[in-house]
């Protein structure tokens, strides 16, 4: 469960995020959308607690971020598992090894390891490429390996930064089919993306943001006509009309 | 990487090598001068009395500098010189009269203190002259000192400057593993489970950078020796420092600071990539 209460985050003079305040629960599924410098990456980062916020308050599994020491970071991004547009797989070492090494991180018993690993990768449905290196393998295959990686520890949420940005739709529907699947085992999903037509097709939660704010949150909602929307959303803020959907 | 690491350790821990060779060697020979020099001599007057003599031995042996106080009469002075010219003593046998005067020897147990000695003996009565080495001592203890401050100055610049240079090249090394690190750093490792690595890396290298350079400064120190032992320099060898003493205390120093600065360069190094 992610909390953003009222939180302001800026970077010298340019704005990342703006009194944001919004509420993931558990289990959801949410597209983060809108333009590129909107605030979607600041609203990544805090959740990470790679930055601080300026203002306000975030609460990630019930953990107050602002009253997180340093020594206890490592301990919120366990509960964190995360996946780029780039995959950020180890060069230098098998598939079996990017995803083992997610464990031993965490001082897992080789044991625990040595089974662990090959069921995740299964569930991926990659088992056969358990000893190949990430350049033998095609895109959405080293996309599955970084999402095995994300989710071998349980974590609680899954963020998803652009995971199909550098796939090709087919490969990419494939993915957001994994991603699915997870979600439905109860592990709560924040998507970035801009791909308009896996919004759509999805049907989930969308929150739309711009020039650092919450412009739309839609349940079974669609990435909709943004431009327009946001305009509208400026106009409608003043009503507070979206904020019964924060909830 | 490693490797530049390594010769930079080596290399300023030879140059700290060859610093501490001649401190302690410096240290020694001022030592064994002040051994050398650690006495007063006091001339007396032809007419004073034993009784008096014995009054002052007394008084000189009370005074917690001295160690010893001894009378010496101008025989025996005489006797000692024949034994210091060996074969050359006849050249003595031509005076027609004794020009020594009886004296006063005074061994102290440190050079430095002999000011206050020699204060208590001019008030002594019947005594000619007082003879020390004081001056040549003093020149002697400030000219160590300066040594041993120039060297101990060198020595800190040498261990910052190694210090500067491990953390640089460490910090190649781990700027060309920031991409690991940043994905450790998501996955939720710990600062210490990233340093860990580069941590035991700067240890072995500082390990084996003390180990070379001990043997090559000890290798250095006995060829000196050697040198030092031919006739001409039998004088100088005989006040060095012994190489086992010497290559013991290199590699507690040595392993101290290589690792340490293996430790404290990579720590430093890493500081900036583990802040968030």
């Amino acid at each position: 469960m992610i909390i953003f209460d009222h939180v302001t985050k800026s970077y010298g003079s340019n704005m990342g995020i703006e009194d944001v305040s919004v509420r993931i629960d558990k289990g959801d599924f949410v597209f983060l959308v809108g333009p590129s410098g909107a605030g979607k990456s600041t609203f990544i980062k805090l959740i990470l607690k790679e930055i601080e916020a300026d203002k306000g308050s975030i609460r990630v599994n019930g953990t107050e971020l602002r009253n997180l020491s340093n020594r206890e970071i490592p301990k919120l991004r366990r509960s964190i598992g995360i996946v780029f547009q780039d995959f950020r797989l180890l060069p230098k070492k098998t598939v079996r090894e990017n995803v083992a090494f997610a464990m031993e991180i965490l001082h897992i018993s080789s044991r625990t390891v040595r089974r662990n690993v090959p069921q995740v990768l299964n569930l991926m449905g990659i088992s056969s490429k358990m000893e190949k290196y990430p350049h033998e393998l095609s895109a959405g295959e080293q996309q599955r390996v970084a999402i095995a990686r994300a989710v071998i520890n349980n974590p609680t949420v899954l963020i998803a930064d652009e995971p199909t940005g550098n796939l090709d739709p087919d490969t990419a529907w494939e993915i957001m089919q994994l991603l699915d699947q997870i979600n439905r085992r109860g592990t709560t999903i924040v998507m970035v993306t801009h791909a308009k037509d896996i919004v759509d097709r999805m049907g989930k939660r969308v929150i739309a943001i711009d020039k650092g704010k919450i412009v739309r949150d839609d349940r079974g909602g669609a990435y909709g006509v943004y431009e327009e929307e946001a305009a509208l959303a400026a106009l409608l803020r003043g009503g507070g009309v979206f904020d019964s959907h924060d909830i | 990487m490693t490797f530049a690491s390594f010769f930079s350790i080596t290399a300023m821990l030879l140059i700290l090598g060859l610093f501490f060779i001649v401190v302690v060697n410096v240290n020694m020979v001022a030592e064994n001068a002040k051994k050398q020099f650690d006495t007063i001599q006091v001339y007396l007057l032809e007419d004073t009395s034993e009784e008096s003599v014995n009054q002052m031995i007394d008084k000189l042996e009370g005074m917690e500098q001295v160690t010893k106080a001894e009378y010496l009469s101008k025989e025996d002075a005489l006797n000692e010189f024949k034994v210091k010219w060996g074969d050359k003593a006849y050249l003595l046998d031509g005076l027609s009269k004794n020009p020594l005067p009886n004296s006063i020897r005074i061994k102290l147990n440190d050079i430095e203190k002999a000011e206050a000695v020699v204060e208590k003996a001019k008030t002594f009565e019947g005594i000619e002259d007082i003879r020390y080495y004081q001056s040549t001592v003093d020149k002697l203890i400030h000219i160590t000192d300066l040594i041993k401050i120039g060297a101990s100055v060198i020595i800190v610049f040498l261990v910052v400057i190694s210090v500067v240079v491990v953390s640089n090249t460490v910090k190649l090394t781990v700027l060309a593993r920031e991409r690991e690190i940043s994905i450790m750093k998501y996955v939720g490792a710990t600062n210490w489970f990233i340093r860990g690595p580069f941590l035991v890396e700067g240890i072995i290298i500082g390990f084996f950078s003390a180990g070379i350079a001990v043997a090559l400064v000890a290798i250095l120190y006995k060829k000196v020796l050697t040198l030092f032992s031919q006739d001409a320099f039998l004088l100088f060898s005989t006040s060095m420092v012994p190489e086992a003493f010497l290559v013991k205390n290199l590699v507690v120093i040595f392993m101290a600071l290589g690792i340490s600065i293996g430790a404290i360069g990579s720590i430093i190094s890493m500081r900036r990539f583990l802040d968030t």
